[in-house]
């Protein structure tokens, strides 16, 4: 028997259905029913219930790309901040191989790196690494925080959410699975997917959100047109911030 | 002293004796915690905010299989009458440890080893039952905060005033009455996670207090839950 319906809201410690389903993920079984842990949407796919959850941390697992920002450097390694209960290393050996060579001169504190995650070990150390196609460091832009949940629904369906925010702004954008995002592109395009992004963040769990970002994406777009025209002095104030 | 008059088998307030102070509950008020609510009960105000699970410096405290939970219980300076002095204190030492107490059963800590969750609890104004509405606001933030939990910790307290037995106490029942019983629950299983006893109950007394700590708990814990709807149901209707 279940008891709610699917994409249902739910809090922690709502019962869901009887044994005869599965718990999934943000569920828990208690005696003979199962409940959810979780604020978030249910999720029914044929006799396993889930709860997918509005506000999560990102828990590192091996094989994911994240974007990560270097908060110390040590002897051997740098440590990162990857937007987790677990802070990242970095092993000098990953970017240099057996070559002995100054840390500070290949990435110092603040600098922004896009990472695979190499390897979590059971005392929850998180290990990264470099290698592969793409990774390495970012130069300017800007990042934006998300929760991690909800970054499949800013791609979107093979890339369509985000694919479409690049064509508009004409933006580079790049999503970790921790929930960071980076995006470059001109100053005021920037601003343009930052909002566009706050927007789909806050907004993930309702329906019909492709239509309403690109109702936003041209309503924005359309602004920053009248803007340019109308207001000479502003583009200065935006190249400082650049 | 202050005499609670009891006309009319009502209380001070003109309240029944098992009937709580209006309240209110919001979630996700704050920005920059993970998890935040705000909790009006009769004259209380209260702020409560959730950080983490996050990453733990302080080695000694830190458990290879769980998370830790730490609670800080504060009271503003000018949250009652008379000026408090701003720190803590061995009242708020005591109910920082009670309201982590009363929250750690329900949280799954051991899905996020090695770290902490820091909540806080702030008191912008007391009037009696603080630390009850301190937990129940606590546990609206941890769930907003997307913190896995087998159930909402809510908490509720009854006592004695003037001879009558009596659901969640004012400032002036807390004072002039004879017991204040303070009780935090799970209201699915009904297991309690805090039961405090201060004053002089007989025995029956006891139990009924209990039970209308219990009944209380279960009325705020409906509105909990629509606190954190309400803070995403606006936009999926």
């Amino acid at each position: 028997m279940i008891l709610v319906e699917d994409k249902a809201l739910v809090v922690p410690g709502d019962v869901l259905a009887d044994e005869e389903y599965y718990a999934g993920r943000g569920t828990f079984k208690e005696g003979n029913n199962i409940c959810s842990s979780l604020v978030g949407l249910v999720a029914i796919r044929d006799k396993k219930i889930s709860v997918i959850p509005l506000q999560s941390k990102y828990i590192p697992k091996r094989g994911d790309v994240v974007i990560g920002e270097i908060t110390d450097v040590r002897f051997s390694m740098w440590n990162l901040d990857v937007n987790s209960p677990y802070s990242g290393i970095l092993p000098a050996s990953d970017v240099f191989g057996k070559e002995k060579r100054d840390l500070n001169k290949a990435f110092d504190i603040g600098d922004v790196l896009f990472l695979r995650v190499v390897d979590v070990d059971e005392v929850k150390k998180v290990k990264l690494g470099l290698k592969g196609r793409g990774l390495g460091k970012f130069r300017g832009g800007i990042l934006i925080y998300i929760t991690p949940t909800k970054v499949p629904r800013l791609i979107g369906k093979k890339g369509s959410m985000i694919n479409m925010i690049k064509d508009e702004t004409k933006c580079d954008i790049i999503v970790g699975q921790n929930g960071v995002v980076w995006v470059k592109g001109e100053p005021k395009m920037e601003r343009v997917a930052e909002k566009v992004i706050n927007m789909i963040e806050e907004q993930a769990h309702t329906s019909g959100l492709t239509d309403r970002v690109r109702n936003m994406l041209s309503e924005l777009l359309g602004k920053e047109i009248e803007e340019e025209t109308e207001d000479v002095p502003e583009p200065d104030i935006d190249n400082k911030q650049g | 002293m202050i005499i609670i008059l009891a006309n009319n088998n009502l209380r001070a307030d003109g309240r029944n004796f098992d009937e709580l102070r209006p309240f209110k509950i919001e979630a996700g008020i704050l920005k920059r915690a993970d998890g935040s609510a705000y909790l009006e009960i009769g004259g209380n105000k209260i702020l409560a905010a959730v950080y983490g699970p996050r990453e733990l410096h302080v080695r000694r405290i830190m458990r290879p299989d769980m998370a830790v939970i730490r609670c800080r219980y504060n009271m503003a300076p000018f949250s009652v009458g008379e000026r408090k002095r701003p720190g803590p204190d061995r009242r708020s030492v005591e109910i920082s440890k009670i309201t982590a107490d009363a929250l750690r059963p329900a949280i799954f800590l051991e899905k996020f080893p090695r770290s902490t969750i820091d909540v806080f609890i702030e008191v912008l104004e007391a009037e009696g039952g603080t630390r009850c509405a301190g937990i129940t606001a606590a546990s609206v933030a941890l769930a907003d905060a997307g913190i896995p939990m087998k159930d909402m910790v809510v908490s509720c307290a009854a006592g004695k005033a003037n001879g009558e037995v009596i659901m969640d106490l004012s400032e002036d029942e807390d004072k002039d009455g004879e017991a204040d019983v303070p009780v935090a629950i799970m209201p699915r299983s009904g297991e309690i996670t805090l039961l405090q006893s201060d004053g002089n109950l007989t025995p029956d007394e006891f139990e009924k207090a209990l039970d209308l700590a219990i009944e209380g708990c279960m009325k705020i814990s409906e509105e909990q839950k629509n606190a954190i709807k309400n803070r995403y149901g606006e936009k999926n209707g």
